[in-house]
């Protein structure tokens, strides 16, 4: 448990740290989930336990962390009510064309590159 | 000096626990009522706690004092999504040239048509830059708007609204073009919805949550790289 934790919280802060001294638009727990996949895989692609209760801890309550970002959208009230119809027809429209087109795109091509067969 | 401790302490307290019991009754609330995305537990708790601070006068920025305590909890949930990936890495190598093809232009596909589809419906321009990055998981887009001139705080809450569109609409898109298999399911959940759709990719099966889990990271990156470019050629 304590080592699962220090493991992915190690991962981010080392992430944390390329990004700033690289200068990377990107964010550091996305670069820290990179390292932590190059670091299990060099070592035999076997997760440790305590590093996948803690894992599985956290991905099962994942909906619950976007909680309090989302209670945010109080501070916009005024934004949304001018400007609610563009939002909501772009977000509805816009999201299902790239599901979409991703996940066609994805089943066709993976069919096609035979590497499914088991799809 | 105890009391003044115990005071200041229980506030924040109090909102970590009032999130975490708003949170688990909207769960049971969307089990009674079917399980329905449309009723996603996040949307019912957003809309119960926004009430209860509006009703109660209290500020978001005292909220956030106790809640950034679980908002905290998305930085190690990030990282631990390299265990899926991990445990079906060998799919995930056989499949490199679909998931190269499948991720850009699924990215060009959500800042394109975002874009377009705002622009002609007569949106600002702040509110359109604002709307770019929105398929992208909240803190690589809340970057990404701060960059380009949009509105920061505001995107945040828009993608979220995305994710929670992308899980109620999924089945439809599913059925209407015939994606039967998890790993385009969590492909293009993960890079239409981030962790939204991840979220919600878990509960398909391990695969399509790994694959949701990479789609939303690559997506992130491309996006992160591309957009800044793409908007300073359009020059906005």
């Amino acid at each position: 448990m304590l080592l699962g934790l220090s493991i992915l919280l190690g991962c981010q802060l080392i992430g944390e740290l390329l990004v700033v001294a690289v200068g990377m638009p990107v964010p550091g727990p996305v670069v820290g989930m990179l390292l932590l996949v190059v670091a299990l895989l060099l070592t035999g692609g076997r997760v440790p336990d305590a590093l996948r209760r803690v894992s599985d801890g956290l991905l099962s309550h994942l909906a619950l962390l976007f909680v309090p970002a989302g209670v945010g959208l109080m501070n916009h009230f005024g934004l949304l009510a001018r400007e609610w119809v563009v939002l909501a027809v772009t977000l509805v429209v816009s999201t299902a064309i790239t599901m979409g087109v991703t996940g066609w795109l994805m089943s066709r091509l993976a069919r096609r590159f035979g590497a499914g067969e088991d799809l | 000096m105890t009391s003044f401790w115990v005071y200041f302490s229980a506030r924040p307290l109090f909102w970590i626990v009032l999130t975490l019991a708003v949170f688990m009754f909207s769960r049971w609330l969307n089990r009674r009522l079917g399980g329905m995305a449309l009723f996603h537990p996040v949307l019912i708790s957003m809309s119960i706690l926004i009430l209860l601070l509006i009703s109660t006068g209290t500020a978001y920025d005292t909220y956030f004092d106790g809640a950034q305590f679980i908002h905290f909890l998305l930085g190690p949930a990030t990282v631990a999504l390299a265990v899926p990936l991990c445990d079906y890495f060998d799919r995930v190598r056989r499949m490199w040239l679909p998931i190269l093809i499948a991720t850009l232009c699924g990215t060009l596909t959500a800042v394109v048509s975002a874009v377009s589809i705002a622009w002609l419906l007569g949106g600002e321009t702040r509110t359109i830059l604002t709307l770019a990055p929105k398929s992208v998981t909240s803190p690589i887009a809340i970057g990404i708007v701060e960059k380009i001139g949009g509105y920061p705080s505001m995107a945040a809450g828009l993608v979220l609204i995305t994710g929670m569109i992308g899980c109620v609409i999924s089945p439809w898109v599913f059925r209407l073009l015939r994606i039967e298999d998890d790993v385009s399911r969590g492909f293009s959940l993960g890079l239409s919805a981030h962790g939204f759709g991840t979220a919600h990719a878990l509960g398909l099966s391990g695969m399509a949550g790994a694959f949701a889990g990479l789609a939303m990271g690559l997506a992130g990156l491309v996006t992160a790289f591309l957009l800044p470019l793409l908007v300073s050629m359009l020059d906005f």
